[in-house]
């Protein structure tokens, strides 16, 4: 248990690290805006109780909110995501997936069902996060097409993420 | 009261959801107003450090462009220099010349962190309280403005970036000199739009864009940019004029903060006007 909180503790500054340093650089254009650290809450195992869920995504977003000053914004995007998740995977997911100690990841829900889930919910991260940062609708279709850019080089580094760690990591097991 | 409990028993998890999701709003709502942003202060001080250290690394990799700038600049100032100037002024020294009293005083400082492709950028430099900066400072590079600062801790200032929807800019065409507000639109940093030119002024492309005498933050003069574009829509009142920014916000490193002195008197002196 105290092993499990330490991996997923050390995903996270990995992650976060990532986003901070290496992801906030990549400077495509100003409408491509990718978010990883979302894979954190995507990859947080389906059997977790939701509650728990919320609350992570609440920490991890004011973890991002503290490093780019932007008071809330992370925080009311990654916890609207949080509480999602828990509908999406009631509905897509198997009573034994619940049951059982399952990450919803590529190398364990196959690449097709991991990109639905994931584009669903970085969609909506996205959506959230982007319409709170510029606080208007006036800008309503140019915010749009910002998103939804974002949110397919977000899956697309997620993906590239999947592919490179986790299937090391289940091999280990 | 039973049933209530039941209620909040059974959506324990909607309910937790709805309180953060509510208390991320007003945070949000209470600093969206960057006058106001005082989250920040709180966490610059830590969250810098780690931005420093990663700087310390990046720098090496510009150092061709900054001396190339900073070149560009010593030139242009040595062309302001006394010396290169003819004696030509006589009439402004018998006005002013008991005392030439200083408005504007600059302090360099460098930039740890930036960022130029999310709708509102913020910069984050590495001179704070102690050196003297304080919120609503003027922060302009060796080519053109860059923000105005945002917040203070004692060794850092968050600058609230020229390419923010909150960064507003009272500009005006160096020719006509009539005013105008410049802003950014989201779309590319290289550009911004300057709003609320009068069609009767005549606007010419390649004209310079400078800082107007209306703000009390940034030192009149400053050059922005030059205009590229100009467009007058029929019916409309105002020219929709696109600026090239000289500014380059993607490789920005040294910067100057710009204290205006007679800020607080000049400010004082308004408000004595709005409240009677």
């Amino acid at each position: 248990m105290i092993l499990e909180i330490l991996t997923y503790l050390f995903r996270l500054i990995v992650i976060v690290i990532l986003q901070l340093l290496v992801v906030n650089n990549i400077e495509l254009s100003s409408l491509v805006n990718p978010y990883i650290y979302v894979a954190f809450i995507l990859l947080l195992p389906i059997s977790m109780k939701p509650w728990m869920v919320v609350v992570i995504s609440f920490l991890t977003g004011a973890i991002i909110d503290a490093f780019s000053s932007t008071p809330g914004l992370h925080i009311a995007a990654a916890n609207l995501m949080g509480y999602l998740r828990y509908f999406y995977l009631a509905a897509a997911t198997t009573k034994e997936d619940q049951i059982g100690n399952i990450v919803p990841s590529i190398s364990q829900k196959g690449i097709v069902w991991f990109n639905f889930y994931a584009f669903a919910l970085i969609f909506v991260h996205h959506f959230a996060l982007f319409f709170l940062e510029i606080y208007t609708f006036r800008e309503f279709f140019s915010t749009l097409l910002r998103i939804i850019l974002s949110t397919f080089v977000s899956l697309l580094l997620i993906n590239i993420g999947q592919l490179l760690f986790y299937n090391v990591g289940k091999s280990n097991e | 009261m039973r049933n209530l409990i039941f209620f909040i028993y059974k959506y324990y998890t909607f309910f937790l959801f709805f309180a953060l999701e509510v208390f991320a709003i007003v945070i949000i709502y209470r600093f969206n107003n960057y006058q106001k942003a005082s989250f920040v202060n709180f966490t610059t001080g830590v969250t810098s450090s780690l931005y420093t250290g990663v700087n310390n690394i990046e720098t090496y990799f510009s150092l061709r462009e900054v001396n190339d700038s900073l070149q560009q600049e010593n030139a242009r100032l040595h062309s302001l220099l006394l010396t290169s100037y003819y004696e030509n002024n006589i009439t402004s020294n018998s006005i002013k010349d008991t005392i030439y009293k200083q408005q504007y005083t600059y302090l360099a400082a460098k930039v740890v962190n930036n960022s130029v492709t999310k709708r509102n950028n913020y910069i984050t430099i590495n001179r704070g309280r102690l050196h003297g900066v304080k919120p609503e400072m003027a922060v302009i590079c060796e080519s053109g403005i860059v923000g105005i600062v945002l917040n203070v801790s004692d060794h850092y200032a968050t600058v609230l970036s020229f390419l923010n929807n909150n960064c507003k800019i009272s500009a005006k065409l160096e020719k006509t000199q009539s005013f105008g507000s410049l802003v950014w639109d989201g779309i590319n940093p290289k550009y911004a739009k300057l709003l609320d030119v009068n069609k009767h002024v005549p606007v010419a492309i390649n004209d310079n864009i400078i800082t107007s005498n209306y703000s009390t933050i940034f030192p009149e003069g400053i050059r922005i940019g030059r205009v590229i574009d100009q467009s007058l829509e029929p019916g409309d009142n105002f020219h929709s004029i696109t600026v090239e920014l000289y500014t380059n916000f993607s490789t920005l490193s040294s910067v100057y903060v710009i204290d205006n002195i007679f800020k607080e008197e000049q400010q004082q002196l308004e408000t004595q006007l709005t409240t009677k």
